[in-house]
């Protein structure tokens, strides 16, 4: 075997999954969304039967009161969440980076922590800790005579967009302390010697230094929240304000499996996947962008 | 960035591993230098307590589990859930967890196990074996299986998984273990670091002259290659075994059989019939707690080769 198939044969087994689970089925999703399709059988089992629909389907979904709604509340928490998480992380990192801190490397594990507890049995954690009754939060609180309802329809958004920050603000900061990591040494001898202070340290250094990083981090944020989906369905049952259309994926699935109008999931599925594509290269636009400027 | 990227992965980040550690300790003597020079007590005091009160935030739900798994039913609502209750009965819940539907839970923890394990081994090798095809040969087509699968990173995992269900079920193996396992074999993201990770650390002068020696093109791989990845080779298998363990949407549109569920989805499955039974509560704080501690453990054990991954992961973009 020379050079020639070489390649080719290492590049097989990754080829043959990567085109079955991810090509095959975004080319089937885009076929659906342009067909109205006909499911028989309770899951589809007994086949489908296709009509070619045009841009029917795509009309219906944004058109579709509640999946507008949906997008415009993953902005809204987007917008709120990704600064809250990404503006936390760095500050967290820039700290644990000081020479002041004690203790760096326990810190830094215990941020981290939440990263491997799954979703799920994060949601369920932090859910039990929302519940009045069982919630030793809402006592404190209810002590001080704050009465939150943390699954109250307004309140609840805000209660998911806690438990996403606890999970990945430990992750993004790892990812900024290892760019602030590969910062030159002799950056911070200089600024020693002019006096700069931490605080100008960090603003005309470190910064500057991770855009990178906070790139990277901002983009799988951006992506993360048009993809909420565990959150929100585990909680469904617990809080009124959830409906089963609460969020853009949460809406594909009800058409898919509870409404079974499968063209409409999938217009839905290739306007999600679409927005997260450009919002992740209108990011980078920007990002380069700036960078010129400079 | 792409020069300071270049310049990065010129170098042999295996050696640069090493290198890794002068510059550290380093900013070790110069933080030091600077805590004899002026380092100010408040300071000190201040910056930790900010850290303190924010560790207690990640640690709260943790805490909990802890202290609620060791409570009876009516301790779980009778008592503050700060502290323990007036019975300590941890052992009977784990009991209890263990052996509920006929022992249920053990299982799907040795799905999980199962999922997560030769999910994770496996796309860790295909990933690798693809990224140094495409690191160290040239050939025609090359550019395009790049663009092809940053084309498919972009696309959210999660738009996949309806038309994967109607694929799977035309083929009739929804609701079986490949159902879940086959789509966890593929990582884009290990695709690219090992391919970063090859060009800079599998020099060309080795393959050469493992080709002067009549070494073939795929023993050339596993034995000459293979070894010099191996630090990208744990990074990709420990984040490709935490994004399986972790996934809930693939087992939920595929999986219909308990039997099959791994752990995420047996727990929400206990926690959607505390509305009836309030016994749940109690079985769902348990498995938690049962599921939380080995990934925890995991976690802090292993959290110094994520870091060095992840450094891998923010040069790439």
């Amino acid at each position: 075997m020379r050079s020639r198939s070489a390649p080719w044969v290492l590049l097989a087994p990754f080829l043959v999954v990567f085109i079955g689970t991810m090509i095959v089925p975004i080319v089937m999703a885009i076929g659906y969304s342009f067909s109205s399709v006909e499911r028989s059988g309770l899951l589809g089992e007994g086949g489908l039967t296709n009509s070619f629909a045009g841009f029917e389907n795509y009309v219906k979904a944004l058109s579709n009161a509640n999946f507008v709604e949906s997008i415009g509340r993953m902005v809204l928490f987007g917008i709120v969440q990704v600064t809250v998480m990404i503006v936390a992380a760095t500050v967290l990192a820039l700290l644990l980076e000081t020479a002041n801190a004690k203790w760096p490397g326990f810190f830094r594990a215990t941020y981290f922590l939440p990263y491997g507890i799954p979703g799920v049995i994060a949601t369920i954690l932090w859910s039990f800790l929302y519940i009045p009754g069982l919630s030793p939060i809402v006592d404190v609180l209810g002590w001080v005579g704050l009465e939150i309802d943390f699954l109250g329809p307004n309140m609840v958004l805000w209660s998911i967009a806690n438990i996403v920050t606890w999970t990945y603000t430990g992750y993004n900061m790892l990812i900024i302390i290892a760019q602030l990591k590969a910062i030159p040494g002799e950056l911070y001898e200089a600024a020693k010697i002019d006096g700069a202070s931490g605080f100008k340290v960090a603003m005309a250094i470190q910064l500057p230094l991770i855009r990178p990083a906070l790139m990277l981090t901002i983009i799988f944020s951006i992506i993360g929240t048009l993809q909420l989906f565990a959150e929100p369905r585990l909680m469904q049952t617990m809080s009124a304000g959830i409906t089963s259309e609460y969020t853009p994926n949460m809406s594909a699935y009800a058409f898919a499996f509870q409404y079974n109008d499968v063209g409409m999931a999938a217009a839905q599925a290739v306007i999600i996947a679409v927005s997260a594509f450009l919002l992740s290269a209108v990011a980078l636009g920007i990002s380069s962008w700036t960078e010129k400027r400079r | 960035m792409t020069t300071s990227n270049d310049t990065q992965h010129r170098q042999d980040p295996v050696a640069g591993r090493r290198k890794a550690t002068p510059p550290r300790a380093r900013e070790g003597d110069g933080r030091a230098g600077t805590r004899d020079a002026g380092r100010k007590p408040t300071t000190t005091i201040l910056v930790t307590a900010i850290l303190a009160v924010v560790a207690i935030y990640f640690l709260v739900p943790v805490y909990w589990v802890v202290i609620n798994a060791t409570k009876s039913t009516e301790d779980l609502f009778g008592t503050s859930g700060f502290w323990f209750g007036e019975s300590f009965q941890l052992w009977e819940n784990i009991k209890a967890v263990l052996s509920a539907n006929g022992g249920i839970f053990p299982r799907w923890a040795v799905n999980s196990v199962l999922y997560a394990g030769v999910g994770s081994v496996l796309a860790t090798y295909f990933a690798v074996a693809a990224g140094y095809a495409l690191a160290k040969y040239r050939f025609p087509g090359r550019r395009f299986v790049y663009v092809l699968v940053l084309g498919g990173v972009l696309v959210p995992g999660t738009a996949v998984a309806l038309p994967l269900f109607f694929l799977f079920s035309s083929i009739g193996i929804t609701n079986t273990y490949w159902s879940v396992l086959i789509p966890s074999l593929v990582s884009p993201f290990g695709l690219f670091l090992a391919s970063i990770y090859a060009s800079a650390a599998v020099p060309d002068e080795l393959l050469e002259a493992g080709r002067i020696d009549g070494v073939g093109e795929l023993g050339l791989f596993h034995r000459l290659a293979l070894p010099q990845l191996t630090p990208a080779i744990v990074t990709i298998v420990l984040f490709q075994f935490v994004a399986i363990w972790n996934n809930y949407m693939l087992p939920l549109v595929m999986l219909a059989d308990e039997k099959l569920y791994p752990i995420t989805l047996g727990l929400d499955n206990w926690r959607a019939q505390t509305d009836r039974l309030p016994e749940f509560y109690q079985l769902t704080t348990g498995g938690a707690l049962l599921s939380v501690i080995p990934l925890a453990i995991l976690i802090l054990v292993l959290q110094r080769f994520w870091r060095g991954g992840l450094t891998e992961g923010s040069i790439k973009g």
